[in-house]
């Protein structure tokens, strides 16, 4: 009996990632999710810039390189292109999805385009050798803020799952991490879910997954995991923000406070 | 003999996209080209097809991008400051070498410039916009049939040669009403094995993609885009030839400049000069032949452009300076009249040359 192996969806190269960064485990859960859903066939794939930007390279199925923060203005078009017979998702960084491309990202949720977006916030540019991204978290010392992040000087994190959860507009949004067993799995079935809602015509969904830089943060793997719990999460509040199906409409954690 | 029907020169090119297989249409707001959004916006609900307001126009050549990638037929429009935000987009689709549909009914610039009639797009349009080597088929059409059968063309050649096509229109053109024909013979998009469109599990999966981190390898995609450019420009380009076969003084105009033009080449020729006039159908490729044929016999060019001089270097070029080529301009949304034009002439006239 087979209990463990690769899934379909992933093509069998070694990926690019520096070790430790946690993209590996959000590549792999993306491709559980289609291969568990049966959707491998119909999928395509946008890929980002970013340091996931050859994920094309690494998905079985169509994938399309978008230029920088576009991906879900690429993937409106091409979901609509046929919008009964595809599945589409995107899988963007923070500085291609939060930065550059909030336009993009802001109004394909106001539209509820029915596309699947998986949000990988490590709170740095990784592939260009460690700027500040617009989630880098005040104080954070980055090549850009080597002084650390001065909100005076340069603003405030941008928190994309609580901005979105504003408007009327999208479906699902979920902020999720990968830094434990116990995490991993939930991000996986919030992946899921976020494929699931498109098959069933609900509109946008966007999975927010914090994620590690060893490479860029200074660390080693172990401690990138353990300042995701001691740093990121604090900053960042794990859970769903807005699931429109389930009565969920804005942000639990503000309502907590 | 076909019906005709009264319309303005945008709402011509938005016929004529749908009666050739569009049904993506993408775009924002600007004038002066608003009235082909407002058609879409009317008619693809009506036959099962998209129209989709972007947030930017942007968005707007990237949601064309995502169409294109899945092998559909699929058009944006836009002006001048619209253009230059698009050119990022239109950069990837060479990068990609995806088929497109893109209107630029420009108006005079830079910056926000004016909303009136301009040519000042050459440049951008003819040396493909954004960066990177690459180039855009480049229509011009000159009256409102033309608009419709340029875009039919243009979707035509995009198609052919995965490239974006664009129709280099003005203001003038696209407000001004006129009789149309849609009496058209359409070629069908040819099979597109490449589109993303779902492996459908009966295939290796395809990627959509502009970046080649091995040099080589960029340099070789690169080089056969230009192969394909050279075949392009011995077979394609266009040109419409007036009066030039005797021609002393040859009028290069295109668009709403060579309508104008075609007025003051008449008169001349009543006063007894031997006037004549090349328009340009096709801005890339440039009808060079055409330009080089007549070299010999013409002693004066006089490129007329809604812009400070920019044809005019192609036509320069195109004739490899054998001829003396003078520009008779107006730019900012003003137009040269039939008789400025005409002035030109005589004054070139007199002149002699060579």
């Amino acid at each position: 009996m087979i209990v463990f192996e690769r899934p379909k969806s992933l093509i069998d190269v070694p990926l690019h990632y520096c070790p430790g960064c946690t993209h590996g485990i959000v590549h792999r859960l993306v491709a559980e999710a289609i291969d568990e859903l049966g959707i491998e066939g119909k999928t395509v794939g946008i890929a980002p810039v970013g340091c996931s930007v050859m994920a094309y390279d690494y998905f079985n199925c169509d994938m399309i390189e978008a230029a920088h923060g576009r991906a879900p203005a690429v993937a409106t078009g091409v979901k609509r292109s046929d919008p009964d017979n595809l599945i589409v998702f995107t899988y963007q960084g923070d500085g291609d999805l939060a930065s550059i491309g909030t336009a993009e990202t802001v109004h394909a949720a106001a539209r509820n385009e029915n596309i699947t977006v998986i949000f990988i916030n490590n709170a740095i540019y990784g592939m260009t050798g460690g700027q500040m991204a617009p989630t880098s978290l005040p104080g954070q010392v980055t090549q850009t803020s080597p002084y650390g992040r001065d909100v005076n000087l340069c603003g405030y994190p941008v928190k994309i799952c609580e901005m979105l959860s504003e408007l009327e507009g999208p479906e699902y949004l979920e902020r999720v991490t990968v830094n434990s067993v116990k995490n991993v799995r939930n991000a996986k079935r919030a992946i899921k879910k976020a494929f699931q809602n498109q098959i069933d015509g609900k509109g946008f969904s966007l999975i927010e997954v914090i994620s590690s830089c060893p490479t860029n943060w200074g660390m080693t793997p172990k401690e990138a995991l353990q300042w995701i719990d001691d740093k990121m999460i604090p900053y960042y509040p794990l859970g769903v923000y807005k699931d429109r199906s389930a009565g969920i409409l804005c942000n639990p954690n503000k309502e907590e406070k | 003999m076909a019906e005709k029907v009264l319309m303005k020169g945008n709402e011509a090119i938005a016929e004529a996209a749908i009666q050739a297989g569009c049904r993506h249409y993408f775009g924002y707001p600007i004038t002066p080209q608003t009235e082909i959004a407002a058609y879409m916006a009317k008619r693809m609900p009506k036959i099962g097809g998209t129209f989709l307001q972007a947030e930017s126009e942007i968005a707007a050549i990237n949601m064309v991008y995502g169409v294109a990638s899945a092998g559909k037929r699929v058009m944006t429009s836009s002006s001048s400051p619209g253009i230059s935000l698009k050119s990022e987009g239109l950069s990837y689709l060479a990068g990609a070498d995806l088929p497109a549909l893109v209107v630029n009914a420009q108006r005079g610039g830079p910056g926000l410039g004016g909303i009136q009639p301009s040519q000042s797009d050459y440049f951008q349009a003819t040396r493909g916009g954004g960066h990177g080597d690459y180039h855009m088929i480049v229509l011009a059409p000159s009256s409102v049939q033309e608009m419709a059968q340029l875009t039919i063309r243009g979707f035509e050649l995009a198609d052919e040669y995965r490239m974006t096509a664009m129709i280099l229109a003005d203001g003038t053109i696209g407000q001004m009403m006129e009789p149309v024909s849609f009496d058209f013979e359409i070629k069908e998009a040819p099979a597109k094995p490449w589109a993303t469109t779902g492996t459908k599990m009966a295939r290796p999966h395809n990627v959509i993609n502009s970046l080649y981190l091995n040099a080589e390898l960029l340099e070789k995609t690169n080089i056969e885009r230009y192969q394909k450019y050279a075949l392009i420009e011995e077979k394609e380009a266009l040109a419409e030839e007036y009066m030039v076969e005797d021609a002393d003084i040859i009028i290069a105009a295109f668009g709403i400049a060579a309508r104008v033009s075609k007025n003051a080449v008449n008169e001349a020729r009543a006063s007894g000069i031997k006037a004549g006039l090349i328009r340009p159908i096709t801005l890339w490729p440039f009808p060079k032949a055409v330009f080089a044929k007549h070299a010999d016999h013409a002693k004066q060019i006089i490129s007329v452009e809604l812009s400070m001089g920019q044809m005019i270097e192609d036509v320069q070029l195109a004739t490899q300076c054998k001829v003396p080529v003078s520009l008779c301009y107006r730019v900012g949304g003003m137009i040269p009249t039939p008789d400025q034009v005409y002035q030109a002439i005589v004054e070139a006239n007199e002149k002699g040359g060579k």
